[in-house]
């Protein structure tokens, strides 16, 4: 039936050769410290999310990751605008995912070494992860579209700062017309660093 | 008790693709008209192209009645129902044709004879079990000149691939014969597109540039495209999508006869006792009102224009408007558009920019272009590749290749970084048939904030629509392969017949009122001054969108009022 690709030829197509690909995380330990004070959640929640969106989208070889892309400053806001209704169930997804790092590495999640907060969020992933409503893999999905979001959505909503979420993807910016050159497949198009909003012409939506 | 407004000549429900067509013809003609559109205006400043507002459901602006509203769905009467969160239509001026993709298709002949063309090269044993599938009361050439006009009306651009019996092959060399080209040329191509055409005339088949209601030079007034990657589920800020709100409605305000009332929430459609429709109930701000009217077309989705039809009960129709012979929900069916294939490249495709209409097509297998005297099934699909992506989409459609290794971390990283730009995902259109056993009903259970009824679907794939799927499935990927793709990854081939972009039947037309709900001039065979508008009046799909039928309905339609006002309204 689906003729899919072996994990070798995966590999090769990613330029990922094997092994050596897997980045040990202990070299480029996250940034904790935000960059502002946070506008909605609380410092203890914002250096928690932070820490985790850090893991999530690391800064390593391949560039900027999450903290550089101040993903977390994009949910501190969200939570106080378009997602404000689910603000009480994280703040107690955040709770709970520094007491399950207490109860099994013995510290706040934050506080952790790259190589144990890797091993939260895999018991996140795999839903063994205890004291999470409804399980941790429904709060670690959630995490992890945030850390997507915050990374790569236009930097109106405080992320992708610097547009370093785009430029490590190639996405070459919002523009609003697009030449027929910049549609050939030999064309690499400069990237043009621009929001949707620098256009002057949309009304802005909630951040 | 509702607040009785001035007698108009025709009530439009929903101003959309379809009412927003209706509307001109019959403004033209000299004839009063009230569109009632459960949503509002949206204009430039609400089109930013800013993908997560895009994707989270704070787009579109403004009252979204449908959301309110969203079917229920089941595969059989024996499973649970489900119900998912949003509609995939939207409430605006100009409806979903605001924020669709403009794919714009004449159906090819077959698709009008689906059962009489099945008898005469295959046997009458080929017609599925169970399948209600009959022929449309006419064929290609009588709605040709429908087709033409809208063409123009709306703004349609695209490559004729036979005009008066000439093939060209640099357009659709399956289509239908038609009198003259599209008003505008097609978009143009990308280099991504363009290797997928040499792609397929390499597997010697003919790739064509799909017609759009997308303007690929300056038509009317409006702006040429601008490619810029923001127009699958979003408006146009230059208004070069052909929406009706840019084209047809600002035509029939012109005339000073088409007044449009929006955010107009219609409750029922209005019957006497001698069976013909009166006006129509509609709450705005608050207020009831009743619009009385000598005509009514009902011109929503197909999903509404069923339930507003079975809503609207009175003496004369106990069971629902129209619906004395219970066909109303009947002969239900939506485009198997799942079971997509997807593909990986060993290069960038450079496909951030685009519009999902700016693509290539291959029609060789769809509908009944090829011999099916060797095979198990009827029907076919149509093989579509485009150039749009958005950064977390492309982040997020890298899901489907890890192979169960990490979503997130270094190694995720860097394959996302090498790959943001190597995939593509087929749209594939698979013509569907009606059967017995698939419906659309109210909901005995779910009801919507006004306590009533939502539409409830009772429908499955069958047989013959899984081989389709799986056939196409083959040759797109023969395609893909072509074309130098590393890996190709198919999806499920659907069970459930959902909540659909392509929901079809419900009201269908025909000449038998046994079976069918309306005449063959879209009007009802019992309500004499109902018409009804949209693709819930077909009874075949083929294997392309349906709007641009829909909207050449629409104008038969409307034009047909208008030329027999007397014998309809009268």
């Amino acid at each position: 039936m689906s003729d899919s690709i072996s994990r070798r030829e995966l590999l090769k197509a990613a330029g990922i050769a094997g092994a050596a690909a897997i980045v040990r995380a202990e070299a480029f330990p996250p940034a904790i410290e935000p960059a502002q004070a946070p506008e909605t959640l609380t410092s203890s929640e914002y250096e928690t999310v932070q820490a985790i969106f850090s893991r999530i989208v690391p800064s390593d070889e391949n560039g900027p990751g999450a903290i550089e892309a101040q993903a977390a400053r994009y949910i501190d806001r969200a939570m106080g605008g378009a997602l404000a209704s689910i603000r009480p169930a994280y703040s107690a997804g955040i709770a709970a995912v520094d007491a399950y790092a207490r109860a099994s590495m013995g510290a706040s999640f934050a506080r952790l070494s790259a190589t144990d907060q890797d091993a939260v969020l895999t018991d996140m992933q795999e839903n063994r992860a205890t004291g999470f409503m409804p399980d941790s893999e429904s709060f670690f999905n959630l995490v992890r579209a945030h850390a997507i979001q915050g990374t790569f959505s236009d930097p109106f909503y405080g992320g992708n700062a610097g547009f370093t979420g785009w430029d490590l993807i190639g996405y070459p910016g919002v523009r609003t017309a697009v030449s027929a050159n910049q549609q050939r497949m030999d064309v690499k198009v400069t990237p043009n660093h621009r929001s949707a909003y620098d256009f002057g012409m949309f009304s802005k939506g909630e951040l | 008790m509702a607040t009785t407004l001035p007698k108009t000549n025709v009530v439009i429900i929903g101003c959309g693709a379809a009412g927003g067509v209706a509307a001109l013809p019959l403004a033209q003609a000299g004839i009063e008209v009230i569109g009632l559109e459960a949503g509002s205006w949206v204009t430039t400043p609400d089109m930013a192209p800013d993908e997560l507002r895009l994707s989270r459901g704070a787009w579109p602006p403004g009252v979204q009645k449908v959301n309110r509203e969203i079917p229920t769905v089941r595969p059989n009467p024996s499973s649970p129902v489900t119900r998912g969160n949003d509609h995939p239509m939207m409430n605006a001026v100009g409806g979903t044709s605001v924020h669709y993709w403009g794919q714009s298709w004449r159906l090819n002949p077959w698709d009008f004879k689906v059962a009489s063309e099945t008898r005469r090269r295959y046997g009458a044993s080929r017609i599925p079990m169970g399948s209600t599938v009959e022929d449309w009361p006419f064929g290609l050439e009588e709605l040709g000149p429908y087709y033409e006009k809208v063409e123009y009306e709306v703004g349609i651009s695209g490559k004729a691939g036979n005009i008066k019996g000439t093939l060209d092959p640099r357009g659709n060399i399956f289509e239908g014969s038609r009198q003259r080209e599209y008003p505008m040329p097609p978009l143009r191509s990308t280099g991504y597109t363009e290797k997928m055409a040499a792609a397929a005339r390499a597997l010697q088949w003919h790739p064509f540039p799909g017609p759009a209601a997308i303007t690929s030079r300056p038509y009317e007034g409006r702006s040429a495209c601008v490619y810029h990657g923001y127009c699958s589920g979003a408006g146009c800020h230059v208004n070069a999508k052909s929406s009706t709100a840019v084209s047809t409605i600002p035509k029939a305000q012109k005339t000073r006869r088409f007044k449009i009332v929006t955010e107009a929430h219609v409750t029922a459609i209005v019957a006497g006792n001698d069976g013909r429709v009166s006006g129509v109930n509609y709450l705005k701000d608050g207020t009831e009102y009743f619009q009385p009217a000598d005509a009514v077309l009902l011109a929503t989705y197909t999903y509404e224009n069923v339930r507003t039809l079975l809503l609207s009960k009175s003496a004369a129709y106990p069971n629902g408007l129209s619906n004395n012979h219970g066909q109303v929900g009947r002969h239900y069916f939506s485009h198997n558009q799942g079971g997509a294939v997807s593909a990986l490249f060993p290069f960038n495709l450079n496909n951030w920019y685009g519009t999902p209409s700016q693509g290539v097509a291959v029609d060789n297998w769809a509908d009944d272009n090829f011999d099916h005297a060797g095979l198990d099934f009827i029907g076919g699909g149509m093989m579509w590749v485009y150039s749009e992506r958005r950064p977390i989409g492309a982040v997020n459609a890298l899901q489907g290749w890890l192979q169960g290794r990490p979503n997130w971390g270094s190694a995720w990283k860097a394959f996302v970084k090498e790959n943001a730009d190597r995939t593509n995902t087929a749209y594939l259109q698979k013509s569907t048939l009606p059967y017995e056993d698939n419906y659309l009903d109210l909901d005995p259970e779910v009801k919507d904030p006004l306590g009533y009824p939502v539409i409830r679907i009772t429908a499955e794939y069958k047989e013959n629509e899984r081989k389709i799927a799986a056939f196409i499935q083959d040759k797109m990927e023969q395609w893909y392969r072509e074309a130098g793709a590393v890996g190709i990854q198919r999806a499920a081939i659907g069970g459930a017949m959902g909540v659909s972009t392509h929901a079809y039947g419900g009201t269908r037309m025909g000449d038998n009122a046994e079976t069918n709900v309306l005449n063959r001039w879209g009007f009802s065979h019992e309500a004499p001054n109902l018409g009804v508008l949209g693709a819930s009046v077909m009874g075949t799909s083929g294997s392309r969108n349906p709007t641009l039928t829909v909207q050449a309905l629409a104008w038969r339609t409307a034009e047909y009022l208008a030329k027999n006002w007397k014998t309809v309204a009268g």
